[in-house]
């Protein structure tokens, strides 16, 4: 922590705020935003200098999101003062923001699939411009920043790379002087990665300055020139991150020693619980993936971690796997236990010792405006017995829904909370302790740790090697590969709807990972 | 500045003060509606209101006219609840009525106590076989039921009106469109004499209790629930889909038909050309005022009951058009729906915010 104040103060006396001097492009001072519940951001200070990357850090639930959503003018701060070169500015909306020199590019993209890009870029910018004008100033400020992009091709045909190039073009048409990033990498190949943080030192280099929001500590590192660490809503510590060692950083984020994960020795040949054979998947949502020759055998003891960028079927995977999709193309062939399950549903699966926890709480794993005990439900009703004779047994589904809060530590007012009050954290340790205790001998989980606080992560991944180690078959799949090296000891990668097999975790390389990633789908 | 604020949870005390506060704007237009046609409005209320119920008979009218709704209200109430949007209950009411009605005309001549039961069981048939007409569609084709069922309603009735004007006219009876008088044997009993209560509300009764325990109970009522409130959760557990569909709509189409048989052999003792004042598009009203739960649909039933026979009153006493029926239904749900958004946000006062330093 010293060492943390004192570059604080290194960084803080080389632009010498006491003379006032309008060097800060964004400067914010006590910004509080509260909500229904919780004070997401609490007396915030930022300081941006002109053509700096700037990080902010913090985990999911930090109030990073809710600070940049005040910059851009779609949130109003309850407190706190906005400057902007040196004058206060209240910013009622996005497009005033943007007329000021703020851009933004959202974490979840905003275009239009079925359009051009051409068509999505000129639908969005504020002034008006000739289309053949508008075309030659893409092209300019595409090739000026490294920025590939097809003006003609529809949306829908490209990859997440690339729109995300598009909303990054759309954005720099307007010549920002700053540049909000949310979260930019989370949907990128290590390699696009890479040719993103080449563009952001071309900006920086011509004065943009880039607001980079994360929680993946090495990019911070690697392009940041300055960071400011924000944990429940305050501002924790301004560091130079160059200088800062990851870990402690990390410990800045979590608030606490990071504990360890122990991933011990893992059965390598218990028996064959889950095999899938020559799995093809056609789904009737034009805009969705095929799932083409998947094929992979997953044993008691084993965790297999599917990679890949989002978007490349995992999904479509999960709802086949589940029993949700069962309409698949000839030949598919799903095993659960040596039991052929392939045209069997989601219930009758798991019947056979197979439990889901697909990515989306709200709604898909959970119902959020029902009780705890009516969502235990949803999936234990029959592997646990809590039918009789079509009558729902209150009892039995109360204690059960008591037994997952004291056994997985879930922070409620009780088993007749509405589900939609608990936090994300809170909901996925409900959610994969409803499963849990169902015994399962296979277990299929999406995105297990999205979202979550670094504490419940930690219980949950502790929790899915505990039931490996018990003889289970685990599939986790992830787009953290921190993740899938932290817990698995097998991997596979998905792309463009296809999976390879790279098998054992000790033995692949983060760059051939990242090429599988990458997959066919960037090559036209 | 007033701004709506989302609750974190949705306000259970709101859920029953909303439609009291609906009720209370309601009364509220109604006076200025009645200013505005130059009646006295306090005058025009009472009329409206409360003079229906200042007699025994008029009571009794009041639980006449609430029964088709709670019958019809209740078994609608299930589908809503799982977003299978029945908006064709007046159809499948009428079907009950001809399948029913058809029933006790052929066998008008048998005299036995098995007439009734066969009348009362083609009636809940006749409003089931119209329910599974959009549900067939709605699960083979994706068809959307909202439109199907609806126009399906128009269909009951021109056959309706085909009969009564063709084969089925009474060969007795003046050329007029009507069928024969039923016999007693086909006939719902009275409960009280010399009104026109009959077993009809008992059914209704018994409706709501049924399906009180169905949603609060059993796995069935939950799956309902739920495919309602997630569909993609229903997925998740393996719910049938299509059977939900199938079950929602023969359950409130069966009640329907339960309703318009119990109609015309209990209250008007033949076939008419028309034999409905639109209960099953009112019973939509009546399942969302009563918040789609049966005992709520219970009071709600009476509460617009009592604007039809308020409406009559309203006729006959102070000479106001026949539409004013409709208008005070309308203006009831608009306020239902308009208070609910209180169940979920709350109305919170905001002083400007004190970063407004743009000199």
């Amino acid at each position: 922590m010293p060492a943390l104040n004192d570059n604080q103060n290194n960084m803080k006396s080389s632009y010498d705020k006491a003379s006032g001097e309008p060097n800060a492009l964004l400067e914010l001072g006590g910004i509080s935003k509260a909500f229904p519940g919780i004070l997401a951001n609490d007396a915030i200070d930022l300081r941006v200098m002109p053509g700096e990357i700037h990080g902010l850090v913090g985990e999911n639930g930090a109030g990073k999101s809710t600070l940049v959503k005040i910059i851009y003018g779609l949130l109003r701060p309850d407190q706190g003062t906005i400057k902007w070169e040196g004058d206060a500015v209240s910013i009622f909306g996005p497009s005033q923001a943007r007329s000021l020199g703020i851009g933004m590019v959202f974490q979840h993209f905003s275009l239009f699939e079925a359009l051009t890009v051409m068509e999505n870029i000129a639908l969005a910018i504020d002034e008006k411009w000739k289309t053949q004008e508008l075309r030659s100033r893409i092209d300019e400020v595409s090739r000026n920043f490294g920025l590939s992009i097809e003006i003609d091709r529809y949306v829908h045909s490209l990859s997440v790379g690339e729109r995300q190039r598009v909303e990054i073009v759309r954005c720099l048409l307007q010549s920002p002087k700053l540049l909000i990033l949310d979260e930019p990498t989370s949907v990128l190949t290590p390699q696009e990665a890479e040719s993103l943080f080449e563009t952001l030192n071309i900006l920086s280099k011509r004065g943009c300055a880039i607001l980079y929001i994360s929680h993946k500590l090495h990019e911070i590192k690697k392009i940041c020139h300055a960071a400011t660490i924000l944990r429940a809503g305050r501002v924790v510590a301004n560091c130079d991150p160059s200088k800062e060692p990851i870990k402690k950083m990390a410990e800045l984020l979590v608030g606490s020693q990071l504990p360890e994960i122990n991933r011990g020795r893992l059965t390598a040949h218990g028996v064959e619980r889950i095999h899938i054979d020559n799995l093809n998947y056609t789904s009737k949502d034009p805009f969705s993936v095929k799932l083409k020759n998947i094929s992979f055998t997953v044993r008691g003891g084993e965790i297999l971690g599917i990679a890949g960028v989002a978007g490349n079927g995992q999904t479509e995977l999960m709802s086949v796997l589940s029993g949700e999709v069962k309409d698949l193309d000839d030949p598919s062939i799903i095993k659960f236990n040596n039991q052929i399950v392939t045209s069997k549903g989601a219930a009758e699966r798991r019947l056979l010792g197979a439990g889901f926890v697909p990515e989306q709480r709200q709604g898909h794993s959970a119902v959020t405006e029902m009780s705890l005990i009516e969502n235990v439900l949803l999936t234990a009703l029959k592997t646990c017995d809590l039918e009789k004779s079509g009558f729902i047994d209150q009892a039995k589904a109360r204690s059960f829904a008591e037994s997952i809060i004291s056994n997985f530590d879930v922070r409620t007012t009780g088993v007749q909370a509405e589900t939609g009050s608990l936090s994300g954290g809170n909901l996925q340790k409900f959610i994969v302790g409803r499963e849990l205790l169902q015994q399962p001998s296979i277990l299929i989980i999406e995105q297990p740790t999205w979202g979550v606080d670094v504490g419940a992560a930690i219980i949950l991944r502790r929790a899915l090697l505990d039931l490996a180690k018990s003889g289970a078959a685990v599939i986790i799949i992830s787009q953290d590969l921190d993740e899938i090296f932290e817990v698995c000891n097998k991997i596979a990668v998905m792309a463009d709807g296809m999976i390879s097999i790279l098998g054992d975790i000790a033995a692949v390389s983060m760059e051939e990972i990242g090429v599988l990633m990458g997959g066919q789908r960037y090559e036209h | 500045m007033f701004t709506l604020e989302r609750r974190v949870e949705q306000s259970k005390s709101w859920l029953v003060f909303s439609p009291i506060m609906a009720i209370a704007l309601t009364i509220l237009s109604g006076i200025i509606i009645f200013s505005v046609l130059d009646k006295d409005p306090w005058m025009s209320l009472y009329t409206f209101f409360i003079q229906p119920l200042t007699t025994g008979f008029g009571f009794t009218e009041l639980i006449v006219k609430a029964t088709p709704l709670i019958l019809i209200g209740v078994g609608l109430s299930i589908g809503f609840k799982a977003n299978v949007w029945n908006i064709g209950a007046e159809g499948q009411f009428t079907m009950g009525a001809i399948a029913g009605g058809g029933t006790a005309l052929f066998l008008n001549t048998q005299e036995s106590f098995l007439v009734l039961p066969a009348v009362l069981l083609m009636g809940i048939f006749g409003g089931i076989v119209w329910g599974m007409i959009p549900a067939f569609l709605k699960t083979k084709f994706n068809a959307n039921e909202i439109l199907t069922s609806l126009m399906l309603s128009y269909v009951a009735l021109l056959i309706l009106s085909y009969l009564v004007h063709g084969p089925w006219r009474d060969p007795g009876g003046y050329n007029f469109p009507e069928s024969e008088i039923f016999s007693d044997f086909a006939m719902l009993p009275i409960l009280l004499e010399g009104t026109r209560l009959n077993l009809g509300t008992v059914f209704a009764l018994l409706s709501v209790l049924i399906i009180y325990i169905l949603l609060s109970r059993t796995v069935l009522g939950y799956q309902f629930k739920v495919v309602g409130l997630a569909p993609a959760a229903a997925k998740h557990a393996g719910f049938d889909r299509a059977k939900l569909i199938w079950l929602s709509m023969i359950i409130s189409g069966g009640l329907a038909g339960l309703a318009g048989i119990s109609e015309v052999s209990g209250t008007i003792g033949q076939l008419l050309p028309s034999v409905s004042p639109g209960y099953g598009f009112t019973a939509i009203i009546v399942a969302f005022l009563g918040r789609l739960n049966p005992v709520g649909v219970l009071f709600a039933g009476l509460i617009m009951a009592l604007t039809y026979i308020g409406g009559e009153n309203a006729q006959i006493e102070i000479g106001l058009p026949a539409a004013v029926t409709g208008l005070f239904q309308g203006i009831i749900l608009f306020y239902l729906l308009a208070c609910d958004v209180l169940a979920r946000y709350r109305l919170r006062y905001k002083p400007f915010l004190k970063a407004r330093d743009r000199e």
